[in-house]
């Protein structure tokens, strides 16, 4: 089974639940953080055996030799990553988007495959759970091919728990898209409410079963839990506000260690989770 | 003109609660919210659409069956398995790169290109200024090329109704959108918080704003949830050439502003709003230093910051 952590809005505890559900969960699991520009989750976790993998994607290469200037590299690609300036065909990789269009249409193949390094893609342990992430290259701009190479090396024996990248666009759903369920995690304002909307939406678009985790929930304050019934959105669990949550955040302690009641909190929403995958399984 | 830019790395730690606030002390000013996939600043900013177009930032595959023979080149040249195999081929928007290389392969020319609308964005108007926002598409791409778009309309307006300052809410992280964000902005302001993962994100942006060579100014929002990581991180950021701000204390007004749809600011004047206040002013204080610099003296900043003490 695979689960993705998600919210549309950032900050509002995607990692936060994601390293505590991970430590509560009754089976060996693998964690993937795949918030690649900012990965966060390792520094909740102490981790063992790391290793890590530079992670490249296709760049042209250009033999100057061979190239006649046909100008059929520079028409087919929509990125401008290839441009003919006077006498010389100039690539810029970092405007490629890997399509291999002008490998496949220069009549003298005079584009051979280069690689450009997006980041790493780091493997460790911690107890008997993996965690995998992604640490994009400061500079980069493409962070989807690093999202899915981290996705590539996740073992498959094991449940996958999936920490996502906040928004709504291309890197959120190179994290989500081939889940069998999205956790999505808010807060009770109208920043965490707007933006929970739109990530509800990206998950019935891309036909994803959801569930609402509430964190820094107030007594009284009810926007989210109204707006779950409205939608017949299951609400999973309401981690409540505390200043001493904060501050143990702040150092990078897991909740569970803080407050060892709210162990129970997330061993109960395992169960809920694996239950709903049975269920989901058994629809299919 | 100057443009700053209000940057974070990690998400949710107030980038648009303060650009709220400027955006409020500010008397005259552009305001973009660059944050185009989860856009919020229009929740606390009392403004009035007065124009919406749609946005296409790039191309969608489209195959008609009646001329497809089924041979499968679209499914095998597709780099991005946005083609699924069956008969005729399904092509699937979500996965779809928009590199058209399956229109330019396919033998039978059943594939056309239509412009993927990806996005709308609006033109709003608010007591201070103009407001550039917009609303990506559900599951869209090109959030980039969506911000460099609003950009380079604020900036044209600016020229044009004589507005001193750009002001940017800009998005989480530090890949494309956040990229296109920053090009040739004359200011940053780091809003972080004194935690862990806090620390962890402004170090990369600061290594890419450092990359880009843009100035950086950083202040640390709730700076009293952990004082001695706030110290820790604000040495940091001074051993790497970034002004050190006044840092804003946790307050719980600032949650009151958001759920009345206000700014901070306007609604509050306890220690966060005072915060934020003298934060302003040291901001405008940059952006002079840096007017005087590079355009020899034009005190339109000096306009700005007369109106705006409190």
């Amino acid at each position: 089974m695979k689960i993705a952590i998600a919210s549309g809005k950032g900050g509002t505890g995607k990692t936060t639940l994601a390293v505590n559900l991970a430590a509560s969960a009754p089976m060996p699991i693998c964690l993937l953080d795949c918030d690649v520009e900012e990965p966060n989750a390792h520094l909740f976790i102490q981790t063992e055996r790391i290793q890590r993998y530079p992670e490249g994607v296709f760049v042209p290469v250009i033999d100057t030799d061979r190239c006649t200037l046909c100008g059929k590299c520079e028409t087919i690609c929509r990125f401008s990553a290839l441009v003919i300036i006077g006498k010389r065909l100039l690539a810029y990789p970092e405007m490629c988007h890997a399509c291999l269009g002008c490998m496949r249409i220069c009549p003298e193949e005079a584009i051979s495959p280069g690689e450009r390094i997006l980041g790493d893609v780091v493997s460790a342990t911690f107890g008997t759970h993996q965690l995998i992430w992604g640490e994009m290259r400061v500079g980069e701009a493409m962070s989807p091919p690093l999202i899915e190479a981290v996705q590539r090396m996740a073992p498959d024996d094991r449940s996958l728990l999936l920490d996502a990248p906040p928004g709504t666009s291309c890197p959120m759903i190179a994290a989500i898209r081939d889940c069998d369920f999205v956790v999505l995690v808010t807060e009770p304002t109208p920043f965490g409410l707007h933006d929970l909307s739109l990530a509800v939406e990206t998950a019935r678009h891309l036909k994803i079963p959801c569930g609402i985790v509430v964190n820094r929930a107030e007594k009284g304050n009810t926007q989210i839990q109204d707006y779950a019934s409205r939608e017949k959105i299951p609400l999973l669990l309401e981690i409540p506000f505390k200043r001493s949550y904060a501050e143990s955040y702040s150092r990078g302690e897991k909740l569970i260690d803080t407050d060892p009641a709210l162990k129970k909190a997330f061993t109960g929403l395992w169960e809920i989770i694996l239950k709903r995958g049975q269920e989901i399984r058994r629809a299919s | 003109m100057k443009e700053l830019v209000i940057l974070s790395g990690k998400g949710g730690t107030g980038k648009t609660s303060i650009s709220a606030a400027f955006a409020h002390l500010a008397p005259s000013r552009i305001l973009v919210d660059a944050d185009v996939d989860a856009a919020n600043l229009h929740l606390v900013v009392p403004h009035k659409v007065f124009s919406s177009e749609p946005f296409s930032g790039g191309i969608l595959p489209e195959l008609d069956p009646t001329l497809c023979t089924d041979c499968g080149t679209c499914v095998e040249v597709c780099a991005f398995h946005a083609i699924k195999d069956a008969h005729p081929p399904e092509i699937d928007p979500v996965y779809c790169e928009g590199c058209g290389i399956c229109h330019d392969f396919c033998p039978a020319g059943a594939i056309g290109l239509k412009p993927r609308i990806s996005g709308t964005w609006f033109h709003s108007s608010t007591a201070e200024g103009p407001m550039l926002h917009a609303h990506l598409g559900i599951a869209e791409e090109n959030s980039g090329k969506l911000v460099s778009m609003l950009r380079k309309r604020a900036g044209e307006l600016g020229r044009q109704g004589g507005y001193p300052l750009i002001l940017v809410d800009g998005p989480p992280g530090i890949g494309c959108p956040v990229i296109a964000s920053l090009t040739g902005a004359d200011l940053v302001l780091m809003v972080t918080e004194p935690t862990l993962s806090g620390r962890h994100d402004m170090l990369r942006l600061a290594k890419l704003c450092a990359r880009m060579r843009i100035p950086v100014c950083l202040t640390l929002n709730k700076w009293d949830l952990n004082p001695e990581m706030t110290h820790t991180m604000e040495e940091e950021a001074r051993n790497r050439g970034i002004e050190i701000l006044t840092s804003i204390p946790f307050d719980t007004e600032m949650a009151k502003a958001m759920a009345a749809g206000r700014s901070l600011t306007e609604i509050s004047s306890g220690p966060a709003s005072q915060a934020l206040m003298q934060l302003w002013q040291e901001v405008l204080g940059l952006l002079e230093k840096q007017q005087k610099s590079s355009d020899g003296g034009l005190l339109i900043m000096e306009s700005l910051k007369q109106e705006t003490i409190p």
